[in-house]
């Protein structure tokens, strides 16, 4: 990292600007994701996943790429979670009751463990010197496009083989036990 | 560091990466119906996702590659929605319940 990046810049800068964006866009995904990880109800849960997945896509932007954030937007938002939706309402009735005692494993247990790892992930992150390379393109979408079909064209290809197949499967999972 | 450059630095991306595997690992962990801990994986995708974009924008040579990955499991997290969705259709259907405590035949 370059010690220029470390300077203050003034709030009504650009730079400035961009950091109260970048700001939003984190506190958005991390208050998201403890919706969708927290709460009793799965509606709400999906209701935090979106929010969540509009942070990541805002992220995403900030990191040079916005085509990805607009697939984010258009996969996770647009596709996914109305697919999760969708099984909540088909297979979830109404949860009335709340389902057992929980246990010692899904309380205090589950929460140190997962602290445990985001805290050891953090600190790799931070403690680690990362080499930085030069870069050699832009990483813009004519580029992205290009690589889609010439160096990645095999599991671009791939890719549509299975999501072909995971929806034919997808069909057939579900239409069993339908005649009953 | 000051708060507004932090956008600016790789390890900001990483550390929101790593607490977003930490919500889904306690989803995951903690969460007893099925639907439930397929939203935990949704999260456990996009902290890897941002993993990949992080280390894409700031030290990897090649700035399309992490996108184009990014993109690929974005095409896999979907894949896996609609099997897991179907299997727990498949298995309310045949359980009247998707707790993942009742469906426990195999057990002696």
């Amino acid at each position: 990292m370059n010690p220029s990046t470390l300077a203050s810049p003034g709030l009504f800068t650009v730079e400035g600007l961009v950091g109260v964006v970048f700001l939003t866009m984190a506190a958005i995904t991390l208050i998201g994701g403890m919706i969708a990880c927290n709460s009793d109800r799965l509606v709400r849960s999906l209701s935090g996943l979106v929010i969540c997945f509009v942070g990541v896509a805002g992220l995403y932007f900030l990191l040079n790429s916005p085509f990805v954030s607009m697939m984010q937007i258009l996969i996770y938002v647009g596709a996914i979670t109305v697919t999760i939706s969708f099984a909540i309402m088909l297979a979830a009735p109404e949860e009335k009751r709340k389902i057992g005692p929980p246990s010692l494993f899904s309380g205090p247990l589950g929460f140190i463990a997962a602290a445990l790892i985001a805290g050891g992930f953090a600190t790799l992150a931070v403690r680690t010197e990362w080499t930085v390379h030069e870069k050699i393109n832009d990483g813009s979408m004519k580029v992205i496009g290009l690589q889609l079909l010439t160096d990645h064209s095999m599991v671009f290809e791939l890719v549509s083989v299975v999501l072909l197949v995971a929806i034919l499967g997808a069909l057939v999972i579900a239409r069993q036990g339908r005649e009953q | 560091m000051a708060p507004l450059a932090l956008y600016n630095s790789l390890e900001t991306y990483l550390v929101i990466g790593a607490m977003l595997f930490g919500m889904g690992i306690y989803g995951m962990v903690t969460r007893r119906t099925l639907i439930g801990m397929l939203i935990a994986a949704e999260l456990i995708l996009a902290a890897a996702s941002i993993n990949f974009m992080a280390f894409n924008r700031f030290t990897a040579p090649d700035p399309a590659t992490g996108q184009i990955f990014t993109l690929f499991i974005m095409a896999i997290a979907a894949a896996e929605a609609a099997i897991g969705l179907s299997i727990t259709i498949a298995v309310y259907r045949h359980f009247k319940s998707i707790d993942a405590e009742d469906t426990a035949q195999l057990k002696g």
